[in-house]
């Protein structure tokens, strides 16, 4: 054990190999000694496989470091150009690649492969089918972009699947599994971003500690990754703009020139904001409406601006509203940090406001379609009536008559309707983005290399110049873009195989994009204090992605003839049926006295009687913290006292008995 | 305690992965950099001190500005000109390293910014610091009373016995109270 501190030592490597040359001597010199007696052998033996262990362990380490994906190219990254700011956007990248592979595996493992194993086959059923209406079309390009076609009748969405309770020889509940996937992902998920969250707060300490600012810029503030000198002068000039900065403001209070002026410049910025917020919230409502009246008109007049109309407003919205912000901000006159706080809470505001008049609208279409729905059943009991009208003499036995099952009347499945939209909109959002890699980056950068030889002004430092990697547009865009997985994953299951896919890509073409057509920041900001804040913001996201999966789930009856859930009155009641026939009879009973709302209100009562107890015992350590602080610093004080009231009494009384204490009392001070 | 041949021994592999905090193929790459430093004839022996010159053309060195100190702080060579051996070599990088341990790092920090090695931060070590901090261009240098004041303010926060130096345990306190450190003081091959 002693030679595992070992490289905790500051020593020199000599000292090092010289001490641990020694220990192995005196180790191998009294093995034998330690262990004589009865236990010789085994203690021998311990030791070996102890030995053993440790070779293991060692080995397993390297492994595990060689595992890990892209560690490679994000430290080129790291150390060739761009610091740990830019990096910090990819391990952010690889972290949700992670995540979307679990989901992936939970998604496809639990669901998408039974069902297509076991399941009955397409053609089987009149889920299963494509519609004789639409069989001359379900093979083109067109409709299967559209996720229409045979890919919309597949298990890529909820519609394909059967209610049917147990399926093949493992007699496999996938309606049970189904419900339960979509619960467990949104679980994991939750417990997967608290747990990274709690152990970045460990990680950072005492995050409240501003007294030792300027400190941390001299020790801290120079970052040994990086190893560009082009890098490294942004790096100087910003660290010297910095100092210069905190000199002012600890010197003196800012003198406002005319703070009524800012103060009006930053309303009137503000309320421009909201107009844009606004008009966008309604445009995206207005495209919504315009959508169904499309719909309900037949697509197939129009062309493809009408049909991807929704998608193409959300997407360019998206790219161009922060530019706008970014100009409006020009007015507030913000010190730079608190200014890209505003801006990044514009842009999350924008993004949520859309998603959100998204979803409204998509309700409105859900209801639309339950509608249509009952229609629909009407017309069934007509139409089976008409079918049995040639050979139906009495009401009693009806034998079953073999009809196609592409030529049955089908209801709107508004589940799969909900699961198409959902793709459809990932998927264009993809295509904006890498678009906008492209575009904005890397023509920008071969225009700007190339056209610059017989242009008027420089155009390399003036006005197109090279982009920079834009960290937090790009981690609000992944984080948004997970949030719409998770939203949708539900009715259609093929999401996170999508997203890992699109990850994945986005992976090598960013990291591609960066080294290739990207300058490193002016600014140069640290990454690790706005680590939780991005954790921060995709928690509240997973929240708000919830809500409507919930609502849906639990409010609104399932199709009658689509999805593994129709037939019953709730989605959830597939629980119920799991419990009344799958399991023992006792058991339905105690579950039943624990969902007892009796017994579930003094459960809650007492969890939030709990937190506000965490709260307040946190809340003492911190004060508690706090005043040991000022001990520490007021303990080495008092040596100075007793050595200014030693000098003093010697002075008045040389012949005092406390002199030799008072020397005895300072040196253990010092 | 180097070896006569140009390849690491198994053991000797084996020693260095238990008293660094490299990993086995860090080590080895750092075998391959050192060797493309020494100079032809010298490339069978790993005794030889590669010289302070050649070690600042490496490029994850050249655009820092603690480079010199570096080399100062991890040489072991009596003529304390600044030269390293491959043993020296493996202790930067391990100090530098993603798994070292705060307190290792934050001591050797110490080491390298106390410009006069004298066992504490006084006040002319601090004025170098800032300089070195700042670029070598004279536009970008703080003026005399900016850097008196940039210096008083950081003496006021972190020497707490009040005498005008900051040592070892005052530098770490201070340091083990950053989120950032540990993120920063990172050198990879």
């Amino acid at each position: 054990k002693s030679i595992t501190t070992l490289r905790n030592q500051p020593w020199r490597m000599k000292k090092k190999l010289e001490t641990l040359k020694e220990a192995q001597e005196f180790i191998e010199k009294f093995e034998g000694a330690l262990g004589k007696g009865k236990g010789r052998k085994f203690y021998a033996y311990k030791v070996m496989m102890l030995k053993k262990w440790m070779k293991f362990k060692r080995d397993f380490e390297n492994f595990k470091t060689a595992c890990i994906p892209w560690e490679m190219k994000i430290k080129e990254i790291e150390s060739k150009s761009f610091g740990s700011s830019v990096a910090s956007y990819f391990i952010f990248l690889r972290w949700m690649y992670g995540i979307n592979m679990v989901l992936f595996g939970l998604t496809f493992g639990l669901v998408m492969v039974p069902e297509a194993l076991m399941g009955k086959p397409y053609g089987s059923m009149p889920r299963k089918t494509v519609p004789r209406s639409e069989s001359s079309t379900a093979m083109d390009f067109a409709t299967l972009w559209d996720f229409g076609g045979y890919a919309q009748y597949s298990v890529l969405f909820y519609g394909y699947y059967n209610n049917q309770r147990a399926i093949g020889w493992l007699k496999f509940r996938l309606p049970l599994s189904y419900f339960l996937v979509g619960v467990g992902t949104i679980a994991y998920s939750f417990m997967v971003v608290i747990r990274t969250m709690a152990s970045n707060a460990n990680q950072e300490g005492g995050g409240d500690d501003t007294s030792f600012n300027f400190s941390w810029k001299m020790f801290t503030s120079w970052d040994y990754l990086i190893g560009n000198p082009e890098t490294a002068d942004n790096k100087f000039a910003s660290i010297t703009t910095s100092f210069k900065e905190s000199i002012v403001e600890e010197q003196e209070n800012r003198k406002e020139e005319n703070i009524h002026l800012t103060r009006f410049l930053r309303v009137l910025a503000n309320f421009l904001v909201l107009c844009c917020l606004a008009g966008s919230g309604y445009l995206i409502y207005f495209v919504v409406r315009r959508s169904q009246k499309f719909a309900l008109e037949g697509l197939e007049n129009y062309g493809w601006w009408e049909r991807n109309e929704v998608n193409m407003v959300m997407s360019l919205l998206g790219m161009f509203c922060p530019t706008l912000f970014d100009v409006i901000s020009a007015l507030e006159n913000y010190h730079p940090r608190i200014a890209l706080r505003w801006q990044l809470g514009r842009i999350f505001a924008l993004f949520l406001g859309n998603l959100y008049t998204f979803i409204i609208a998509l309700m409105d279409e859900i209801n639309l379609k339950l509608e249509e729905e009952a229609v629909v059943k009407y017309n069934m009991t007509i139409w089976e009536a008409n079918l049995y009208n040639g050979t139906l003499s009495e009401n009693s036995t009806r034998p079953p008559i073999e009809v196609d099952p592409a030529d049955v009347p089908r209801g709107p499945c508004w589940e799969t309707m909900v699961g198409q939209e959902f793709v459809r909109l990932t998927i264009s959002d993809t295509m904006t983005t890498y678009i906008t890699i492209l575009i904005g980056d890397f023509l920008r950068a071969l225009f700007v290399r190339f056209i610059n030889y017989c242009w008027c002004w420089d155009l390399e430092y003036g006005f197109p110049s090279y982009a920079e990697f834009d960290i937090s547009g790009n981690v609000l865009g992944l984080i948004f873009n997970q949030g719409m997985i998770w939203m949708g994953a539900f009715y259609a299951p093929c999401l996170p195989a999508i997203n890992v896919l699109r990850l994945h890509a986005s992976m090598y073409l960013q990291c591609w994009a960066v080294m290739c057509c990207n300058v490193p920041h002016e600014r140069v900001f640290k990454a690790s204090r706005s680590n939780n804040f991005y954790m921060a913001m995709l928690l509240f996201i997973l929240f708000l992605s919830t809500l409507p999966a919930v609502y849906t789930i639990v409010s609104i009856p399932p199709s009658f003839d689509c999805g593994p859930f129709s037939g019953k009155s709730r989605m959830y009641n597939v629980i119920q049926e799991t419990l009344e026939n799958d399991f023992p009879a006792w058991f339905g009973k105690v579950f039943s006295y624990a969902s007892n709302p009796g017994l579930i209100l003094p459960f809650i009562l007492l969890m939030v009687l709990g937190i506000y107890y965490l709260q307040s015992t946190s809340k003492a350590y911190k004060a508690a913290n706090i005043e040991l602080k000022k001990k520490l610093q007021n303990i080495i004080k008092v040596p100075d006292l007793i050595l200014t009231f030693h000098f003093r009494s010697n002075i008045d009384n040389p012949n005092s008995n406390l002199s030799p204490l008072m020397t005895n009392v300072f040196c253990l001070c010092k | 305690m180097g070896s006569s041949a140009s390849q690491l021994t198994k053991e000797l592999l084996s020693e260095y992965q238990e008293l660094t905090f490299l990993t086995k193929q860090e080590i080895l790459l750092a075998h391959c950099r050192f060797k493309e430093l020494l100079p032809k004839e010298s490339r069978n022996t790993m005794d030889y001190r590669v010289p302070m010159e050649k070690i600042l053309t490496m490029p994850e060195l050249k655009s820092n500005p603690f480079r010199q100190r570096i080399c100062y702080v991890f040489s072991t060579s009596e003529a304390k000109d600044g030269s390293l051996s491959f043993e020296d070599f493996l202790d930067f990088l391990s100090v530098f390293s993603d798994s070292a341990t705060p307190e290792i790092k934050s001591h050797y920090a110490f080491r390298i910014f106390d410009f006069d090695d004298d066992g504490t931060l006084d006040r002319n070590d601090l004025v170098k610091l800032v300089n070195c901090l700042t670029g070598d261009a004279p536009e970008t240098r703080l003026s005399q009373e900016e850097m008196n004041q940039l210096i008083g303010n950081i003496l006021e926060e972190s020497d707490i016995d009040k005498d005008g130096t900051v040592n070892l345990s005052e530098f770490q306190h201070v340091i083990s109270r950053s989120p950032d450190f540990v993120s920063s003081f990172k050198i990879v091959l």
